[in-house]
């Protein structure tokens, strides 16, 4: 294993990883303030002992799974769950849709559970273990993905606990979403990583011998991210008609 | 119950949100497989690629504004 084969690992489960544990913070942090840290802690210490068993559970049985049939599945998956992201932030770089607001989406978490204060402390516990463990399953499908057939597991898996640790760590020192990091950006550079992953990862499945092996992905990753931000271009700008 | 089915929608959401975008992705998968089977070399894997970046883009495109 190489610095050169295990940085874009590192560096798309670090990315990847980054964007759902902010995701995850906003909901901890919004339970948190609503109905105070006992239920939020407990939900979220819930939702991770349910992913560590998840993963305890699933990750053995990777090894019996066919290396060209696990790396065509995991590409397919990948190609569906990495087009979407860049779709989505092609669309919000482009202002067609509405730019992902933490600071938003934490306000209208903290009214939403403020309505039903009525109720038992388990729902708010209930809103934090779902974001948790949701978030959570995207970031493991994340490091299974850009680690799995090429026994890059634990370097992708390094790189998305850094991720969640310092993002665990910047919610404990700030107690409030954080709404300044570029969601977006993230999420553009994410989705390009991860198209050009599965684009890799399913033409090994096929049987495909890529030029250049492993260093292939980082001109599929240029191609792509040339190809979104033309689209973000042509998107922002339509041809107009002049009257 | 109706949490399980909540999170397994939103599992799904993951790898679908434009049905469109997925079934298209699909199609070039699908091709490239069937190329891959009678042509042996990269052209299946340049079909991948390239159907991809063109999926992506048309679909970009397609959405109303």
């Amino acid at each position: 294993m190489t610095w050169a084969t295990s940085a874009p690992a590192i560096s798309a489960a670090f990315l990847g990883s980054l964007v759902e544990a902010i995701e995850a913070l906003t909901i901890v942090l919004a339970v948190a303030t609503v109905r105070g840290w006992r239920p939020a802690g407990l939900g979220a210490a819930a939702g991770l002992a349910s992913l560590a068993l998840i993963v305890a559970v699933l990750g053995p049985l990777l090894d019996r799974v066919p290396l060209h049939l696990l790396q065509l599945v995991i590409g397919v998956l990948l190609l569906l769950f990495g087009m979407r992201w860049l779709r989505k932030a092609i669309l919000r770089a482009a202002g067609v849709v509405p730019l992902h607001d933490e600071a938003a989406a934490f306000a209208a978490g903290t009214v939403e559970l403020s309505e039903h204060r009525s109720r038992l402390d388990w729902l708010a516990g209930l809103a934090s273990f779902k974001a948790v463990l949701l978030e959570g399953l995207e970031v493991v499908f994340i490091v299974i993905a850009v680690g799995s057939g090429r026994g890059l597991l634990l370097p992708a898996s390094a790189g998305a606990l850094a991720a969640c640790g310092l993002i665990a760590i910047a919610g404990l020192v700030l107690r409030r979403p954080l709404a300044r990091v570029p969601e977006n950006t993230l999420k553009f550079a994410v989705g390009v990583m991860l198209s050009a992953f599965g684009v890799f990862w399913t033409g090994e499945g096929l049987g495909v011998a890529w030029p250049g092996a492993d260093l292939a992905i980082i001109g599929f990753a240029a191609l792509f991210l040339l190809v979104a931000a033309l689209a973000a271009v042509a998107v922002r700008r339509p041809l107009e008609v002049a009257p | 119950m109706r949490t399980l089915a909540g999170i397994a929608r939103e599992l799904i959401g993951l790898f679908v949100d434009d049905g469109m975008l997925a079934v298209a992705i699909i199609a070039v998968i699908v091709i490239a497989a069937i190329v891959a089977s009678l042509t042996p070399g990269t052209t299946a894997g340049v079909v991948l690629l390239a159907g991809s970046l063109a999926v992506l883009f048309a679909n970009v495109l397609a959405v109303p504004r």
